[in-house]
Formats: C-alpha cells, sequence, structure tokens
C-alpha cells in the first residue's frame, strides 16, 4: 500500500476531531460554540404543540358547551356524538395525509386529491344504483360501512400500489393522474347517476355530503378503534417515516425494507381515509390544509413532531370551526365548504410555488 | 472485501454495466475514474443494493447483498449518491443524525451523539449545524451528506463524486477524511473521482470505467499513464511526475 501525503494528515488533526470510531468519545463538542449546541427549533416546537392542545381542549369545550338550549344531558350526549366524529376524521384525515406525503414524497398530493373522493362517490351511486333508496335503507348501517370500508379499501391499495409501487414519478404527472382518474371515476358516476330514479338521487346527494351529524354510534366506536390501532401502529413507526422522507436510495441505504415498508403504510393510509370517508363523506382539501399548516408551524419534517401537530391543527380547525358556524353563527352545514375553499387555495398555491421552484 | 461477479445492468435495450467483475480486497481507498456515462454510479448503485442488477451478483465478505438482511447491511456499507435531493426540510444536524438510524433506529444513544458531533466536526460543519439543507451552498451540502455516511460508521464507504462542488481546500480535506477512515480505522473506501489527480494522490488503487467495462485497474502509478489514459478517455494527456507523484496536465 502506498504511502500517499502522511505528512499533512497532521495539521488536519488541528482542526477537526478523530474520524468517528467506536471508541472516539465525545472529543470533538468541545469545539462546537456553546451557543449553538442546542436546536433553536425545540423550542419552537414545545410552543406550538402547547398552544394547540390548548386551542383543542377549549374547541373541544366550546363546541359542547357554547349556547345550550333546552335539557342539558340531550344536547350534550348529541353534541359528543358528532364530536366524536369530529375528531375521528380530523386526526384519521391529518395522519393519513402526513404519511401518505412521507410516503410519496411530496407535499402536494394527498389521498383525496389522488381520487379518492372520486371513488367514494362513485361506490356509494353504484350502491344506490343497484339496491335502489328504498332497499339500501333496508341493509343496516354497519354493514353499508363494512362495505364500504372493505371495497374503499381494496381499490385504494390497488390504485396506491399501481401509481405509487413503481418508479419514482414527477409530481406534477401524479397530480395529472389523480386529475384524470378522477375525471374518469366521476364521469363513470354521472352515467349511473343519469340512470337513477329523480327520487333516488336526492337520497344519494345527501350522502355524498360531508356531514358529521347523526353518525350512528356503533360505527363511532368501530371507526374510532380503527383510527386508535392505526395511529398506535403509525406512531411506532414516526422514525422509521423520518428515513422514508429522505427518499427510497437513502432508505434502502439506512437498512429500511422501503418497498415493504411503502406498501404497508399505504395501507394504513387507506384505513384511515376510508374509515372517515366512510363515516362522514369525502373532504378533499382539509388534510392538505392540516398537513401543511403542521410544517410551516413547527418548521420541523421529525414525524414525532408533525404527525401530533397536524392531529391538532385538524381537531382546531375542525372542532373550532364547526363550534363558531353553529353555535356562533347558526350555519353549521357551511363548515365543509369553508374547509375546502380554504383547502383549495392552499393547494392552489403550493402547486404555483412548486413549480417556480424548478 | 467487495467481490462484483459477472453483473449487467441495462436501462430499456441500452447496457449500462456490461459483465463487469471486480475484487476489490479489505481496506485501503479504491478510487473509480472513467468518462461520463462510463457506468460508475451504476455499478455502485448495484453494488450498494440501491438498484438490481440483471445478472451477477455482489458479494460482501462472501454474502450476498441483495440477500442480506437491510438492516445488517446498512450497519456495514454506507453509500452517498451522486445526486443529492430531499422532498423535506432538514437540517444539517437532524440529517446528520439519520445516519445513524440503523443502529439507533431513532432512539439516539449518548454514543449515537458522540459519532453524530465527530462526523459534523470532521466535515467542518460546526457552524452549520441548525441550518436547513436548503440554505446552504451546493459544497456546504454535499459535505452534510459525506458526514451523515460518515455517521453510519460502516467498514464499508461507497462515495460518489463526493468532490462536488468542494473548493480546493475542502476537497483535498474530503480525501484526507478518507485516507484517514481506511489508514486509522481500517475501513474500506471506494470514490467515484473525476479529478485523475485527486485519485492519483490519494489512492491505493485506480479501477478506470469505460462504457460499461472496466478498462484497467492497478496502482496509481499504472494507470495515470499517458497511454492508459488514452485508452479510457480518448484522448492525449501529458503525465508528469511532480514530487515523487504522477500528475496529469489536462488543464490545456
Ligand atoms: N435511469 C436511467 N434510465 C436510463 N438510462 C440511464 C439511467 N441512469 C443512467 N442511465 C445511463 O446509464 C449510463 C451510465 O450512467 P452512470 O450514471 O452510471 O454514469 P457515470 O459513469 O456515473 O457518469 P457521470 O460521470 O456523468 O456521473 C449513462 O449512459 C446514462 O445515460
Ligand atoms: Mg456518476
Amino acid at each position: 500500500m502506498p504511502e500517499p501525503l502522511r505528512l499533512s494528515l497532521d495539521d488536519a488533526d488541528a482542526r477537526s476531531g478523530p474520524v468517528s470510531g467506536p471508541s472516539s468519545g465525545r472529543s470533538t463538542g468541545a469545539l462546537r460554540d456553546p451557543g449553538d449546541t442546542r436546536d433553536p427549533r425545540g423550542r419552537r416546537v414545545r410552543l406550538v404543540l402547547l398552544a394547540l392542545v390548548v386551542l383543542a381542549v377549549v374547541a373541544c369545550a366550546a363546541f359542547l358547551l357554547l349556547d345550550v338550549q333546552g335539557a342539558w344531558s340531550y344536547v350534550l350526549g348529541l353534541r359528543s356524538r358528532t364530536l366524536g366524529a369530529l375528531l375521528v376524521v380530523a386526526l384519521a384525515i391529518a395522519v393519513s395525509t402526513v404519511v401518505f406525503q412521507t410516503v410519496t414524497e411530496n407535499r402536494i398530493l394527498t389521498p383525496s386529491i389522488m381520487g379518492f373522493d372520486a371513488l367514494y362517490v362513485l361506490v356509494q351511486t353504484v350502491a344506490v344504483f343497484t339496491l335502489g333508496a328504498v332497499g339500501l335503507s333496508g341493509v343496516p348501517a354497519p354493514v353499508q360501512f363494512g362495505v364500504t370500508l372493505v371495497v374503499m379499501l381494496g381499490c385504494s391499495v390497488a390504485l396506491f400500489a399501481w401509481i405509487f409501487g413503481a418508479a419514482r414519478r414527477s409530481v406534477h404527472l401524479l397530480v395529472l393522474v389523480g386529475v384524470v382518474l378522477g375525471v374518469l371515476l366521476r364521469s363513470l358516476t354521472a352515467m349511473l347517476q343519469r340512470m337513477i330514479d329523480p327520487n333516488e338521487f336526492q337520497v344519494l346527494q345527501a350522502r355524498l355530503f360531508a356531514s358529521f351529524t347523526g353518525v350512528d354510534p356503533a360505527l363511532l366506536g368501530v371507526s374510532g378503534i380503527l383510527l386508535v390501532g392505526t395511529c398506535w401502529w403509525l406512531w411506532r413507526r414516526r422514525h422509521e417515516l423520518d428515513v422514508l422522507a429522505l427518499g427510497r436510495p437513502n432508505a434502502v441505504a439506512l437498512g429500511v425494507e422501503h418497498r415493504r415498508r411503502v406498501m404497508t403504510l399505504l395501507v394504513a393510509v387507506s384505513l384511515l381515509v376510508s374509515v372517515s370517508t366512510a363515516l362522514v363523506g369525502p373532504i378533499t382539501f382539509f388534510g392538505l390544509l392540516v398537513a401543511n399548516l403542521a410544517y410551516v408551524l413547527t418548521g420541523s419534517s421529525k414525524h414525532a413532531v408533525t404527525l401530533p401537530t397536524a392531529a391538532l391543527t385538524a381537531v382546531v380547525v375542525l372542532v373550532g370551526g364547526q363550534a363558531v358556524l353553529d353555535h356562533v353563527l347558526s350555519m353549521g352545514t357551511v363548515l365543509s365548504v369553508v374547509i375546502e375553499l380554504c383547502g383549495g387555495i392552499v393547494f392552489i398555491v403550493l402547486l404555483v410555488a412548486s413549480g417556480r421552484r424548478r | 472485501m467487495i467481490t462484483v461477479e459477472q453483473v449487467t445492468k441495462r436501462y430499456g435495450t441500452t447496457v449500462v454495466v456490461d459483465d463487469v467483475s471486480l475484487e476489490l480486497p479489505r481496506g485501503g481507498v479504491t478510487s473509480v475514474i472513467g468518462p461520463n456515462g462510463a457506468g460508475k454510479s451504476t455499478l455502485l448503485s448495484v453494488v450498494a443494493r440501491l438498484l438490481p442488477a440483471e445478472s451477477g451478483r455482489v458479494l460482501l465478505d462472501g454474502a450476498d447483498v441483495a440477500r442480506t438482511p437491510g438492516r445488517e447491511l446498512a450497519r456495514r456499507l454506507g453509500v452517498l449518491r451522486q445526486d443529492n435531493h430531499l422532498a423535506v426540510r432538514l437540517t444539517v444536524r437532524d440529517l446528520v443524525t439519520l445516519g445513524r438510524y440503523p443502529y439507533s433506529r431513532g432512539r439516539t444513544t449518548p454514543d449515537d451523539v458522540a459519532h453524530v458531533d465527530a462526523a459534523v466536526a470532521r466535515l467542518d460543519l460546526g457552524g452549520l449545524e441548525h441550518r436547513y439543507l436548503d440554505e446552504l451552498s451546493g459544497g456546504q451540502r454535499q459535505r452534510a451528506f459525506v458526514a451523515m455516511v460518515m455517521a453510519q460508521d460502516t467498514e464499508y464507504v461507497l462515495l460518489d463524486e463526493p468532490l462536488n462542488n468542494l473548493d480546493m481546500t475542502h476537497a483535498r480535506d474530503m480525501m484526507r477524511t478518507v485516507r484517514r477512515a481506511a489508514d486509522e480505522l481500517g475501513r474500506t473506501v471506494v470514490v467515484v473521482l473525476h479529478d485523475v489527480n485527486f485519485a492519483s494522490c490519494w489512492s491505493d488503487r485506480i479501477v478506470a470505467m469505460r462504457d460499461g467495462r472496466v478498462e484497467v485497474q492497478g496502482p496509481p502509478s499504472e494507470v495515470i499513464d499517458t497511454d492508459v489514459l488514452r485508452r479510457v478517455y480518448d484522448d492525449e494527456i501529458t503525465v508528469r511526475e511532480v514530487d515523487g507523484r504522477r500528475v496529469a496536465l489536462y488543464y490545456t
């Protein structure tokens, strides 16, 4: 082995510590500026999380307690059920969007934008079309819920596996795929809806609007259990998600079984979105809104931070919004419209910004 | 030891790595040189199991990398890719800390912190630790990614053009770091380089590729030679001996 430039190694010693080895302690720590040792974002993250927890609690309390008229126990019972639905949807959408964006390495696409909502509408339309409104009302709610859940889960896993399983594609291409897919599914839906009896169409329309009231308590329970189980499973993988966010080659280099992991995570995402959609109906841009709020608020990409921040933000927006609209302004049904409007604007801004960057 | 056995990689019908067989003994620094598109990065990616090969296999101390569990391999082999673009915003420290993932699985121990500190200091990133990667210059970012690989603390280190974007001082420091990893810690380092003079001055072996094949391999004294370089690059390059080192004069 030749001996290249041995003598010059000495002054390198003076400038930096030894190469990391199992035995090289923390000798290099002293070289750093003492003011630089703590991450300045740590404080900001803690503050944001604290503020969000407080806001979320306030929102829930306001939703339950503001402007109660009539018997307290009745009103509270009704409201806590709606609150439950709001919480399930908020958590499911926030968590699924963050995980989805990590796995697909982008910050613009969400499951809804990739045609998930259109799929839900199609499933509902097919149900009304084949069974008829009367036939459908004869099917117990849990069965309807279960069937919707399974169909959505199956279709979305197949869809995501097909779109994201192969080579990496550009985000803009994927947006296009999502749009085209949405158009396709919607045309199919429109065709079926033409053939549906006008009275039955009314029933269908009612089912297609995201509605948080009148959710079956049993379904809420099942959804809650699925949600908690899936979120817990995802939370345990938060560090692995951090690595996956570095992209496939880096993740593989750091020892993550990328393909298998991405697939199981997409199944988890599909489950969350299916639960939320089957429970209350589609909300397209909500996930995008809260996920990006979480990234901006914390300035962090760590899932230990972004997951809870997005979830809390979702609770604040959804429950707080519903409380204000319901109890202060007395116009509860427009919440999903307001959210879609804000989320839609965020989507366009992000799309334009990302186009400008390249 | 890294053993490449008849590896072939195609994109469509173009063969970019053509039936390459190669043995890199344990320890020391091997430089891979060759013209653009010769297949250096592709070969390196196959060795690091980032790309599947159409045929052939790569053995790391006798074990097929495609069959070794990913996590185990991540503790033995680290790799820097030629282009590193992230979809997420990370600080330098976050990135380097992720290099410890194969050991810590996210639960960072004091030992992990020590490795991260050492890598940060090693790559002269002390003042930049809490800056976001997208707010760094190209060379600073390059050093941050190398620091991540260094923090991974693997016996085998593959670096694809680690000198990209580096100024002359940092380029030399990078080669020192590489040299020292090999000499003092017994690492086996493979670096893809374009500057044949760095390859000449710092490596034990040079592997020269061309059109997906290994054209020549040997010590710098044999490879840095007008006739050999003509075979690899199709170009007449004067080689002089300066202070006992062979230097290619390709600037004019
Ligand atoms: N994803 C891909 N699809 C198709 N062809 C590819 C792909 N990646 C690389 N190639 C082709 O494979 C050949 C080898 O590429 P590779 O990146 O290995 O070259 P290289 O030796 O690293 O070149 P450079 O010095 O420019 O980095 C090139 O001709 C390139 O065009
Ligand atoms: Mg290359």
